[in-house]
């Protein structure tokens, strides 16, 4: 684990409003490098809000956010991994064929660091079938092989469990253990908890798009956890 | 160059397999074509003086239908998130996108010119080099324009109302320079030497300044 006193993201008043919703409210917050943070609230919380913003996606109303010492979204891109809901995916290529797209858009020509990313989250790159075609417990595994493909410092995962069957869950909890091992700070958004029990440093609890509670154990905010499994 | 390259190829491919583009725009040119012959019954002369027109508005209206395609197929999954992420050029996709377009509406051109033939008996008085010259500079003002613009309109709720809205207005100077150009290279009357410079420099002024604000189009939320 990295003990780096710099913190990885850094938040200051950060605040997203969608008409008159807002989404986010005033979030101050620091995340340190090298740790796995698991944000958890009810739907509406602004956890993909939060993940979209860090990204780079959405752009704040008001407030700073600094990834990984960078205030510029362009200088930190090549550092980020980033997993959304939807797949970020072309059903119409194959799980090789999208990768190999998507490495070049990293400026990366080596073919097998694709299909090491594809047998990382347990898919056979030489699958020749569609990604249209994949179920979606397969269609969540090469979303995570594509925001793993550029070796980001940062991984930014909104609900990367869902749809996906408890054995495999289990194994991308592994690679998320074994990532954040290897020096990688990753914030995952989740209703399910209980997969990142023991593996999670920190647990963030959010509503109405403020973070309400940091928890080292997911079960100590009781009162918001009626809707996590 | 090679990030353009890639997205180029990954779009043909794409295209290749569900062929959504080139059935959709050789249906609805096919329809203009014919719907105009039976609607008109012209002599081979008087075709000459109204196929620019023809042509034109039949491309035109066929090629709105690959402009749109070409960033809804961006939208599904969210993929162009991916593409917002990373840290390729914005222009990139821009021109892979613009040159996709430029040869999807190009094979449709191709497949027509036949039947535009057969159907208004036409036959190019003036130089043939002239007219595929004159085609290919007002196919990219299409694309170039189109491209950009399908952009813009991709978050809009009705963008397949709102690409048209924004694109003819935008593109009657080249409209406008398509059309008397071929009549005037297909009834051999008048040189269409004006009509190419003033596509040429349509083209360079619309292509500079759709790459200058693309970035901006691309990150807009």
């Amino acid at each position: 684990m990295n003990d780096s006193p710099e913190p990885a993201i850094l938040l200051r008043g950060l605040s997203k409003q969608f008409g008159k919703f807002a989404a986010l409210r005033r979030v101050t917050a620091e995340f340190s490098a090298g740790r796995l943070y698991c944000i958890l609230g009810g739907n509406g919380a602004g956890k993909t809000t939060l993940l979209r913003t860090l990204a780079g996606l959405s752009r704040p109303t008001r407030g700073t956010v600094s990834l990984l010492g960078e205030t510029d979204f362009r200088a930190a891109r090549p550092k980020i991994g980033y997993m959304a809901h939807p797949s970020l995916l072309y059903d119409e290529l194959s799980g090789m064929e999208n990768l190999r797209y998507f490495a070049c858009l990293y400026g990366i020509a080596d073919e097998a660091r694709c299909s090491d990313a594809i047998r990382a989250v347990a898919l056979d790159p030489t699958l020749t079938r569609a990604v249209g075609q994949y179920s979606q417990g397969m269609r969540q595994r090469l979303s995570l092989a594509r925001a793993f493909l550029n070796r980001p410092e940062m991984l930014l995962l909104d609900e990367p469990f869902s749809n996906v069957d408890l054995t495999s869950a289990q194994a991308m909890v592994r690679l998320l253990c074994d990532s954040r091992d290897a020096g990688k700070t990753i914030v995952v958004t989740t209703h399910q908890a209980a997969l990142l029990d023991g593996s999670a440093d920190e647990f963030v609890w959010m509503d109405a798009g403020a973070i309400v509670n940091r928890t080292k154990d997911w079960k100590l905010n009781a009162g918001s956890a009626s809707e996590l499994i | 160059m090679r990030v353009c390259r890639a997205t180029l190829t990954k779009d043909l491919r794409l295209e290749w397999r569900s062929r959504d583009v080139i059935n959709a725009m050789l249906f609805f040119a096919l329809l203009v074509v014919v719907i105009f012959s039976f609607s008109f019954d012209p002599t081979a002369e008087e075709s000459r003086h109204i196929a620019g027109g023809l042509i034109w508005v039949a491309f035109l209206f066929a090629a709105v239908v690959a402009l749109n395609q070409t960033w809804a197929r961006e939208l599904r999954n969210d993929v162009l998130d991916a593409y917002r992420i990373s840290p390729a050029p914005a222009n990139a996709l821009f021109l892979a996108k613009a040159i996709g377009n430029f040869l999807f509406v190009s094979i449709l051109e191709l497949l027509m010119a036949p039947l535009f033939v057969v159907f208004y008996n036409l036959r190019v008085l003036g130089s043939a080099s002239s007219l595929a010259l004159l085609a290919a500079l007002g196919t990219w003002a299409l694309v170039v324009n189109g491209t950009f613009f399908a952009a813009i309109s991709l978050r809009t709720r009705s963008r397949e109302i709102m690409l048209p809205l924004l694109l003819f207005p935008i593109s009657i100077p080249a409209i406008i320079a398509m059309v008397n150009g071929t009549t005037a290279i297909l009834t051999g009357e008048d040189s269409a030497r004006f009509w190419l410079v003033l596509l040429g420099a349509y083209d360079v002024v619309f292509t500079t300044g759709s790459m200058l604000l693309f970035e901006t189009v691309l990150h807009a939320e």
